[in-house]
C-alpha cells in the first residue's frame, strides 16, 4: 500500500485521448473531406459576395449608411451619428479602408451564423432543463478553451483563410448569444405567460407573440456581446489566414512597425465602438418595459 | 340579455362548474401524499414528513350559471391555486372539475386549448398585458389565438374597449395607462372572446382603494347586463361581500364555509370566519329583508304603523335612513308590492349591531 502511495502517477492509468483525437481528426478528414470542402466553398462564395458588395459601395455611402443606422438606433439623435461615422472616416485617413471592409464582411457573416444557429439553440435551452444541463459545460468549454487549440483543427478541416477564420470566430463568439437567448426567454414575466396560456395560445404562438418579443432586448444584448467577442478574434483569426485589419496588426508586429500596429488596432477599436453603439441602441429601443419609444 | 352565449349551453343546467374532492399537492411525488391527506394529517406535518406542500385539500363546491362566486382567503390559503385548477394552469393532483357536466381534467391538450379559447377566460392581478402591444392588440389577443381575421378582431375589440370605458386609448401602450385603466384592458381582453366563464384572480387587488371601488362598480354593472359565470378571487372580505352572490372562504387549503354574504356575516361557520366578519359594516351587507329576522319574539310593529316603504333588497343602511327620516317603522316591500313585514328602528339597530355566533359549535 505504502509503496503504491509513494509511486508517481501510475503510467497504466494513462488514457490515450491524444491518440484518439488525432485518429478521429484524420478519419473525419479522410471520410468527410468532401463535405468540409463543400461547406468551405459555399461560405467562401457568400463571403466573396458580401465583400464585393461592400467594396463596390463608395466610401461615403458606407459612412452615410452607418450614420443613418446609429441615428435610428440611438433614438434619432444627431450627435452620436456624426461622431461614430466620423470614426469610420478616420480609419479611411489611416489608409485602411479596404481592410476595414474585409474585416466587416468577415464579422457580418460570422455574426449572421451565430445568430442563425445560436438563437434556436438558446430557445431549445430555455424550453428544456435537460438541454441546458447538457449544453452548459460545452458552452463553458467553448469560452475558456484557449483559441489556439481549435485554430489548428479548424485549419485542417477548412483550410487556411477567411472561412477558417469565420468558423473559429463562430466557436468563440456563439456562447453569449445562446446564453442570453436562454436567459431572456426564462426571464419573461410569468403572469404574461400565464395570460397567454389562459387564452389557449399554443406553445408556438406563445413563443412568437410573447416570449421572443419580450426577450428581444436580452437577445440583442447577446448579439452585442457576440459582435464584441468576434472583434476580439480578428487578430487571432488573421494568424490562420484571415485578411483585413487583423492582418495589418500582425504585419505591424512582425516588422516591428509599431505605428502600423497602432493604426490597425485603433481601426478595430473604432469598428467595435460603432457596432456596440448600434446593437446596444436597438437593445434599449426594443425594450418593451421602457417608457419612451 | 345582450349576450347570446350565456345561458344557452347544453341543457341550460343551473350548475355550471362542479368541483369534487379536489386535492393539490406541490412536490416531487404528490400522489404519495394524498392518502395522508385523506387521513387528515395536517399541512405542517406533511411538509415536515414528506417535504410536500399542500395547496388544496378536499375541495368540493358548485358554481351556478350566471352567478358571481367569490373565493376569499388570505395569502397561502390556496385561492389562486383553486382558480388555476379550473382552467388547468395548475394541474390538480386528484379530484374532478366539471364544466357543464364535462370533466375538464380528462381533456387532451387540444380540448384544453379549445376550452380556454372559447369558454373560459381570465383576468390577472398584475394584468398580464403584453407591454410591447397597444391596447387594441392586447384586447384582440384571445381572438388572434383563435385565428379570427384582422377586421373582425378589430371590430369586436373596439366594441369592448368602448364598453369598459377606454375609447380613445386604442393605440396607447399599457405603460402609458394607470393601473385601473390597465385592468380595464385586462377585462376587455377577457370578455372579447365572449366566454361563458370569467376567472378573476385578485383582479382589483393591485389597485388603489378608490379605483378598486370604481372597478367593482364597473364589474357589477357589466355583470347585470352579461350574466357571465364569474369566479372571483380576493383576499378582501369587503370586496367579497360586495361582489359575491355567494362567497367561499378558504383557509390553509381547506374550504371553511360557502354561503351568501348574509349567511357568512350572520352565521359564520367557525371562529376563523367570525373573526373575519366581526368588523364588517353589516348595514351594507344585510338587506332590509334580512333585518326582519332580527325582530324581537313578540314584535309589536304592525303594517298600520309603517310611515314609509322600502324595497326588500335595499341595504339595511338605506332602510335605517328611511326610518330616521320618517320617524317610525317602514314597510318592507318585496316583489309585486307584497309587504314582507314591518321594520322598526330597534330591530334594524339590532340587526346592525348583533355579534354573530358561530353556526355549528
Amino acid at each position: 500500500m505504502l509503496t503504491f502511495l509513494n509511486q508517481p502517477f501510475p503510467e497504466a492509468w494513462r488514457i490515450p485521448l491524444r491518440g484518439w483525437t488525432n485518429d478521429g481528426v484524420d478519419w473525419l478528414i479522410a471520410t468527410y473531406g468532401d463535405v468540409f470542402r463543400g461547406i468551405t466553398d459555399t461560405m467562401l462564395l457568400l463571403l466573396v459576395r458580401v465583400e464585393r458588395g461592400l467594396a463596390a459601395m463608395p466610401w461615403w455611402l458606407v459612412v452615410l449608411l452607418v450614420a443613418a443606422l446609429v441615428w435610428h438606433a440611438s433614438g434619432r439623435r444627431i450627435w452620436p451619428a456624426v461622431t461614430l461615422s466620423g470614426l469610420l472616416v478616420l480609419v479611411g485617413t489611416f489608409g485602411l479602408w479596404s481592410e476595414m471592409m474585409t474585416t466587416l464582411a468577415i464579422m457580418l457573416i460570422a455574426t449572421l451564423f451565430t445568430i442563425v444557429i445560436g438563437i434556436p439553440i438558446g430557445i431549445a435551452m430555455a424550453r428544456s432543463d435537460l438541454v441546458k444541463t447538457l449544453l452548459r459545460p460545452l458552452l463553458d468549454g467553448m469560452q475558456t478553451m484557449p483559441s489556439f487549440v481549435y485554430l489548428v483543427p479548424v485549419v485542417m478541416f477548412f483550410g487556411l483563410g477567411n472561412v477558417a477564420a469565420i468558423i473559429a470566430t463562430f466557436i468563440y463568439a456563439v456562447p453569449p448569444i445562446i446564453r442570453l437567448t436562454d436567459l431572456g426567454l426564462r426571464l419573461v414575466d410569468t403572469e404574461v405567460l400565464e395570460a397567454a396560456h389562459a387564452f389557449g395560445a399554443s406553445e408556438r404562438q406563445t413563443l412568437i407573440w410573447v416570449r421572443l418579443p419580450l426577450a428581444l432586448p436580452t437577445i440583442m444584448a447577446g448579439v452585442n456581446q457576440t459582435i464584441m467577442m468576434a472583434l476580439a478574434m480578428v487578430v487571432l483569426a488573421s494568424m490562420i489566414g484571415a485578411r483585413g485589419l487583423g492582418q495589418e496588426v500582425l504585419r505591424g508586429l512582425q516588422r516591428g512597425d509599431v505605428g502600423l500596429g497602432l493604426e490597425a488596432g485603433l481601426a478595430i477599436v473604432f469598428v467595435a465602438i460603432v457596432m456596440d453603439r448600434i446593437t446596444a441602441g436597438y437593445s434599449r429601443r426594443w425594450d418593451p418595459t421602457a417608457k419612451e419609444r | 340579455m345582450t349576450n347570446p352565449d350565456s345561458g344557452t349551453a347544453p341543457g341550460g343546467a343551473k350548475l355550471h362548474i362542479e368541483v369534487e374532492n379536489l386535492f393539490k399537492v406541490f412536490g416531487p411525488d404528490p400522489q404519495s401524499v394524498v392518502p395522508l391527506l385523506q387521513e387528515g394529517v395536517s399541512k405542517d406535518d406533511i411538509l415536515a414528513r414528506t417535504g410536500h406542500t399542500v395547496g388544496l385539500r378536499d375541495i368540493s363546491l358548485n358554481v351556478e350559471r350566471g352567478e358571481t362566486f367569490v373565493v376569499m382567503g388570505l395569502s397561502g390559503s390556496g385561492k389562486s391555486t383553486l382558480v388555476r385548477c379550473l382552467n388547468r394552469l395548475i394541474e390538480p393532483t386528484t379530484g374532478t372539475v366539471r364544466l357543464d357536466g364535462e370533466d375538464i381534467l380528462a381533456l387532451g391538450p387540444r380540448g384544453l386549448r379549445d376550452m380556454r379559447r372559447h369558454t373560459m377566460s381570465m383576468v390577472f392581478q398584475r394584468f398580464g398585458l403584453l407591454p410591447h402591444r397597444t391596447v387594441l392588440t392586447n384586447v384582440t389577443f384571445g381572438l388572434r389565438v383563435q385565428g379570427v381575421g384582422l377586421e373582425e378582431r378589430r371590430e369586436r375589440a373596439s366594441a369592448w374597449i368602448e364598453r369598459v370605458g377606454l375609447a380613445g386609448y386604442e393605440h396607447a401602450l399599457p405603460s402609458e395607462l394607470s393601473g385601473g385603466m390597465q385592468q380595464r384592458v385586462g377585462l376587455a381582453r377577457a370578455l372579447c372572446t365572449d366566454p361563458e366563464v370569467l376567472l378573476m384572480d385578485e383582479a382589483f387587488s393591485a389597485l388603489d382603494p378608490l379605483i378598486r371601488r370604481e372597478m367593482q362598480g364597473a364589474l357589477v354593472r357589466l355583470q347585470e347586463e352579461l350574466s357571465k359565470t364569474i369566479v372571483f378571487i380576493t383576499h378582501d372580505l369587503d370586496e367579497a361581500l360586495r361582489l359575491g352572490d355567494r362567497v367561499a372562504i378558504l383557509k390553509d387549503g381547506f374550504l371553511v364555509q360557502v354561503g351568501t354574504p348574509v349567511e357568512i356575516v350572520t352565521r359564520p361557520a367557525d371562529d376563523y370566519v367570525r373573526a373575519f366578519v366581526e368588523d364588517v359594516d353589516r348595514s351594507r351587507v344585510l338587506r332590509a329583508r334580512d333585518a326582519l329576522e332580527f325582530a324581537a319574539p313578540h314584535a309589536t310593529a304592525r303594517i298600520d304603523d309603517a310611515r314609509g316603504r322600502i324595497d326588500a333588497n335595499a341595504t339595511l343602511g338605506e332602510a335605517l335612513a328611511v326610518i330616521a327620516d320618517g320617524g317610525g317603522p317602514v314597510a318592507v316591500v318585496g316583489r309585486n308590492d307584497r309587504v314582507l313585514g314591518v321594520l322598526d328602528g330597534t330591530t334594524a339597530l339590532r340587526a346592525v349591531t348583533e355579534r354573530p355566533e358561530v353556526a355549528n359549535s
